[in-house]
């Protein structure tokens, strides 16, 4: 798949930013007035700025009111919903806890389940599609929810709770490369499937439709970033995990804890990156490519 | 609305003749000629006379080598295009309810206005059959010719898709394939016309007749091949003498 920037920094961001909105829904940390008030200023500001992101990869953004309509039926209608919710919500609970000192904690409760379920919504998006068979796994929604736990816990400056939460993201990023570099074999589908003619013989792309590319090509045989995939692994494992949790362990200070935090937020972008650039479509076949 | 319908009254759809086709790619550029300037937005090129040309096409031909375990290969050329599934994953990812399926004939279209262009129906296209246009932002795909087959300005016999009106070869069928009685049903039982990618549980109604098996070339081509071996096996003569001559050398 092509890994467009767009909905790269959309999944990165809103997942930190939702996370970070489900832990101060808890109370976690329990604050008001200023200090509430730069907690959700920096949780609305992933969360609303990586929602803009998606929008432009939209080919008609004005119109994308119109994917609030599809709930019954349309993953990406129903994060639409969910979003929108718990930005309602969890900013009622901030009217309270920034300028009236209250703590609304039924408001707060809600606010941090919708903010949880926007996460997996998001996730289902790609979990739904089976012509990508690395992200039609069981793994794709504890990923994307595992992460936005571990990111929204660092950022809430949890430390108990980031620390086991982060080496749980740890562990199911690894199953999720693990079980992914499996999964296109497991599917089944080849290109003796997707032209019924596997039982004939060897089937081969002898010729392309047309000399020059597509929209198809473009869109979901991404061929050129996967070379350096086992770098890039290593570094978004050491970055989203192996730095914020050494950081942790050492006696706090805000500067390891900014640390923590942005190092933590180039690991997850480079773990999205992957979860683009490393997904297979099976329409590729068609090419005779992958 | 993009919840699939129940069932749909007819199964409008194609049956591709992959032992007719002869790859001349007619079907695409009738394809492309009908539907650039009737249902919706025109299907446009980027850099068509420039060195890198793309462009937004509703049906494409592949060609394809198959080699069976004995024999020679066989190439096989494959046109593509929607196969308006039953059980459509590009209608129901829809986020706005632009992409719908009809009842009253099972044909999946867009609807333009509705569009947002986010991409996800293709997506979720095992078939590579939904291509966004990269001027007008929404998703394209193949009508069925829906202005051409209701069409009662036109004379009857252009009352099918383009593509199938093209087909210099008679490779392309239309019919309803949720009669049993249908020419192209019969064809279908007849020849066991196949689902692409059965798997991806998509319930594809567009059926692929598969290739007949070709005649195969025996090792003795004709009773008579024996009578014409050579004759001389061994060179006579000064022939013969020559080729034993250069032998030694």
């Amino acid at each position: 798949m092509h890994p467009a920037p767009s909905v790269i920094i959309f999944t990165t961001l809103s997942g930190l930013g939702f996370g970070l909105l489900f832990f101060l829904g808890l109370g976690m940390p329990d604050v008001t007035g200023w200090v509430a008030f730069v907690f959700f200023v920096i949780a609305y500001g992933l969360s609303v700025g990586g929602l803009m992101a998606s929008t432009f990869h939209l080919g008609h953004p004005e119109r994308a009111w119109k994917a609030f309509t599809q709930w019954r039926s349309s993953w990406l209608s129903r994060e639409g919903w969910c979003a929108v919710i718990a930005l309602t919500v969890m900013g009622l609970y901030a009217i309270g806890a920034v300028f009236l000192g209250q703590k609304w904690s039924v408001l707060g409760v809600i606010g941090s389940v919708f903010s949880l379920a926007t996460v997996f919504t998001t996730s289902m998006i790609y979990t739904q599609l089976k012509t990508i068979p690395r992200w039609n796994m069981k793994l794709t929604p504890a990923l994307f929810l595992s992460f936005g736990l571990a990111g929204g816990a660092l950022l809430a400056g949890q430390t108990r709770l980031a620390v086991p939460l982060l080496l749980i993201a740890a562990t199911i990023q690894a199953l999720y490369w693990w079980q992914g570099d499996k999964a296109f074999a497991k599917s089944g589908t080849n290109l003796g499937t997707a032209t019924g003619l596997g039982s004939r013989g060897e089937v081969r792309a002898f010729e392309p439709p047309h000399t020059g590319t597509n929209y198809l090509l473009r869109e979901f045989v991404h061929v050129v970033g996967r070379k350096h995939a086992e770098k890039l692994r290593i570094i978004s494992f050491l970055l989203a995990f192996f730095v914020p949790v050494v950081l942790l362990f050492l006696p706090f200070n805000h500067f390891f804890a900014l640390i923590a935090v942005v190092s933590h937020l180039a690991g997850v972008a480079v773990s999205r990156w992957l979860f683009f650039a490393q997904a297979e479509h099976v329409v590729g076949l068609y090419y005779g490519k992958r | 609305m993009t919840q699939l319908p129940q069932s749909t009254e007819r199964k409008m759809g194609l049956v591709i003749d992959l032992d007719t086709c002869v790859g001349c790619h007619a079907c695409v550029i009738s394809c492309k000629g009908w539907n650039t300037e009737n249902y919706g937005a025109p299907l446009s090129d980027q850099d068509a006379y420039g060195s890198n040309p793309s462009g937004t096409f509703l049906n494409r031909v592949h060609s394809y080598e198959v080699q069976p375990d004995q024999g020679p290969a066989q190439l096989i050329h494959f046109p593509k295009s929607c196969l308006h599934c039953e059980d459509a994953p590009c209608v129901t990812v829809c986020p706005t309810g632009a992409s719908y399926k009809r009842v009253e004939d099972g044909i999946v279209l867009v609807n333009e206005s509705d569009c947002i262009g986010c991409g996800l129906c293709a997506w979720s296209c095992p078939y590579g059959a939904r291509e966004m246009d990269m001027a007008e932002g929404v998703m394209k795909k193949c009508t069925l010719c829906v202005d051409r087959i209701y069409n009662e300005n036109l004379p009857e016999v252009d009352r099918v898709p383009s593509c199938v009106r093209t087909c210099p070869a008679g490779a392309r069928h239309f019919g309803d394939l949720g009669d049993p009685e249908s020419d192209v049903s019969k064809l279908v039982a007849e020849r066991e016309g196949m689902d692409l990618m059965p798997e991806m549980g998509t319930k594809p109604v567009n059926k692929y007749l598969p290739p007949r098996p070709k005649d195969q070339v025996e090792d003795q081509i004709d009773i008579l091949a024996p009578l014409l071996a050579p004759v001389a096996e061994e060179p006579k003569g000064f022939i013969g003498w020559l080729d034993k001559a250069l032998e030694k050398l």
